[in-house]
């Protein structure tokens, strides 16, 4: 396996941020607090294979988000985010 | 339970227990790489090791030779991650922290090691000196690679492995037990894998 | 009403029992389970579910898998690829029959989706990376949708090609849709396709000159994905419409 295979995108993080936002937050755009570059959260890079889930700013690699879960807890620390850009929901159908 | 899916067994582990294995802990034979952020592959040309005194002020700096002419020891010592897996006898050289320490002057009740690539961890001085914490840059007889945290890592094999930073470059000497990448974000501040401190309130 | 759109917000990952309806061998290490879920709120092309296992003792296993089915088809297909020494999916491939249940929920995703009327597409495909791009095959065919669609799919073998028969059929002449291989380990005799891992000599090859309306979807393993797009974008497409998925082994 290549080592590069461990590093995925946000597309990964769509099941965790629906259980936090309780909506699709993959294609909300997300602005970086370190270099103000503009992407849809789902082309973070992300690395999953650590004691938590860490999303990184795939322009300058500074860490956006980071999630981590224990058994009955989870931390989320979205500092590395200046803004989240989404579209209100409508009514579904 | 009608959720149950039939015949579904998984490949749980089933934790040791055995003596030399802490509490929730089972046994690897391989060795998993964990990764927060891309490997740095620092040239050890371009590699420095330095203690950072609580204002700033660079009290010890080595480059990678000086660094590898220091005194240097081989220890076999048993490893635990906090996702679980622990590793027995493994074999690691490095230089000591009680070395990189001698020289330097100061009081501090705490460390904070700093690495290429941003991630840091706390740690308590005294459960980096006293021959319980080494830099080490060989494993298994080989060079350190850098997937494992080559060219250096800290290596407290007393304490959960995330304290082990990969790709370490300085401890800085702190008077508060300051969190580090992933004590600020649930982790256990302090991280004793025989009291199975993995979590804030562990 | 508020309630309605509090339940409709929350709905989407409500975990649900499924009940599998039929196992499909796909290749000798893959299968597409197909899916009866009850309440299931609908789904777009491209979009992944979570199935979630459970043994007798209560221990779980989570997995994400790419939908394979078109939004039009009443029930819900996923194919999996069994990962060697994997713990969920040579489960899901080998044991799992007609009548057993699984836990899923979804759909999953918002970015890596085509709308049939969504333009032209330019697929590229790595390994089971063309599941969700099967997806969008079938919702093209299902909406009968004149968008021009090329694929080209990377895999190491031609016994490792997922829906090889429906691809020819979805290629026959006239369809709008034209399919390339590349065989990157090993060829049959007489092979006539590509040979090699990607490049941008073949991309330009097989898409042809950039159409600024188009739209790429990449799927596929890091390391195929990232070659892919980077050659893209070096041929002039718009990174904003080069849209990449990556998987990766996440414990199988």
């Amino acid at each position: 396996m290549d080592a590069d295979d461990l590093r995925l995108d946000g597309n990964s993080l769509g099941g965790l941020l629906g259980e936090l936002f309780g909506r699709e937050m993959t294609a909300a755009l997300g602005t970086c607090a370190s270099c103000g570059a503009v992407g849809e959260v789902a082309t973070l890079v992300v690395y999953a294979h650590a004691p938590g889930t860490v999303g990184r700013c795939r322009a300058c690699g500074a860490v956006l988000l980071r999630v981590v879960r224990a058994e009955r807890r989870m931390w989320v620390d979205l500092r590395g985010l200046r803004s989240l850009q989404l579209e209100p929901l409508g009514e579904e159908p | 339970m009608d959720y149950v899916t039939r015949g579904f067994r998984g490949r749980r582990r089933e934790p040791d227990e055995s003596a030399r294995v802490p509490p929730g802990q089972y046994l690897t034979d391989d060795f998993p790489v964990l990764s927060a952020g891309p490997t740095p592959h620092r040239p050890v040309a371009e590699w420095s090791f330095a203690v950072v005194a609580q204002d700033g002020e660079q009290l010890a700096r080595w480059s990678w030779d000086e660094f590898r002419a220091l005194p240097s020891e081989t220890v076999t010592v048993d490893i635990h991650c906090v996702t679980k897996w622990s590793k027995l006898d493994t074999t690691w050289e490095g230089v000591s922290v009680d070395t990189l320490l001698s020289d330097v002057e100061a009081e501090a009740g705490y460390v904070t090691a700093f690495c290429d690539g941003g991630y840091t961890t706390n740690l308590p001085l005294e459960d980096v000196t006293g021959g319980k914490a080494w830099v080490a840059f060989g494993y298994d007889g080989e060079p350190l690679e850098p997937e494992h945290g080559g060219p250096a890592r800290l290596l407290v094999p007393h304490l959960y492995f995330w304290k082990s930073a990969k790709w370490v470059r300085g401890l800085r000497l702190m008077d508060e037990d300051e969190p580090g990448f992933w004590e600020e974000l649930g982790y256990h501040l302090y991280g004793d894998p025989w009291r199975e401190q993995r979590y804030w309130g562990d | 009403m508020a309630g309605a759109a509090v339940l409709g917000r929350l709905g989407p990952l409500r975990w649900r029992l499924a009940e599998v309806v039929e196992v499909v061998p796909e290749t000798p290490s893959a299968a597409t389970i197909v899916l009866d879920v009850p309440d299931w709120p609908g789904h777009r092309a491209g979009q992944h579910a979570d199935v979630r296992l459970t043994a007798e003792d209560g221990y779980q296993a989570q997995r994400s898998y790419s939908i394979a089915s078109a939004p039009e088809d009443p029930r819900l297909a996923l194919t999996v690829e069994r990962l060697e020494n994997g713990e969920v999916s040579p489960f899901l491939v080998d044991e799992l029959r007609a009548g057993d249940r699984i836990e899923l929920r979804g759909p999953i995703g918002g970015y890596f989706v085509w709308e049939a009327n969504g333009g032209p597409l330019r697929l590229l495909a790595g390994g089971s990376g063309v599941v969700p791009l099967m997806a969008m095959l079938r919702h093209r065919e299902a909406t009968r949708s004149e968008a021009p669609a090329t694929l080209l799919y990377s895999a190491r073998s031609l016994g490792e090609v997922l829906y090889r028969d429906e691809l020819e059929r979805l290629g026959a002449a006239g369809a709008g849709l034209r399919v390339s291989y590349t065989l990157t380990r090993e060829r049959p005799p007489g092979w006539s396709g590509y040979d090699r891992r990607i490049d941008g000599d073949m991309l330009g090859e097989v898409f042809g000159p950039v159409d600024p309306a188009a739209t790429a979807f990449v799927c596929g393993p890091t390391s195929f994905v990232e070659a892919a797009a980077d050659a893209l974008v070096a041929l002039g497409h718009d990174p904003a419409r080069v849209k990449t998925e990556r998987f990766g082994p996440t414990g199988g």
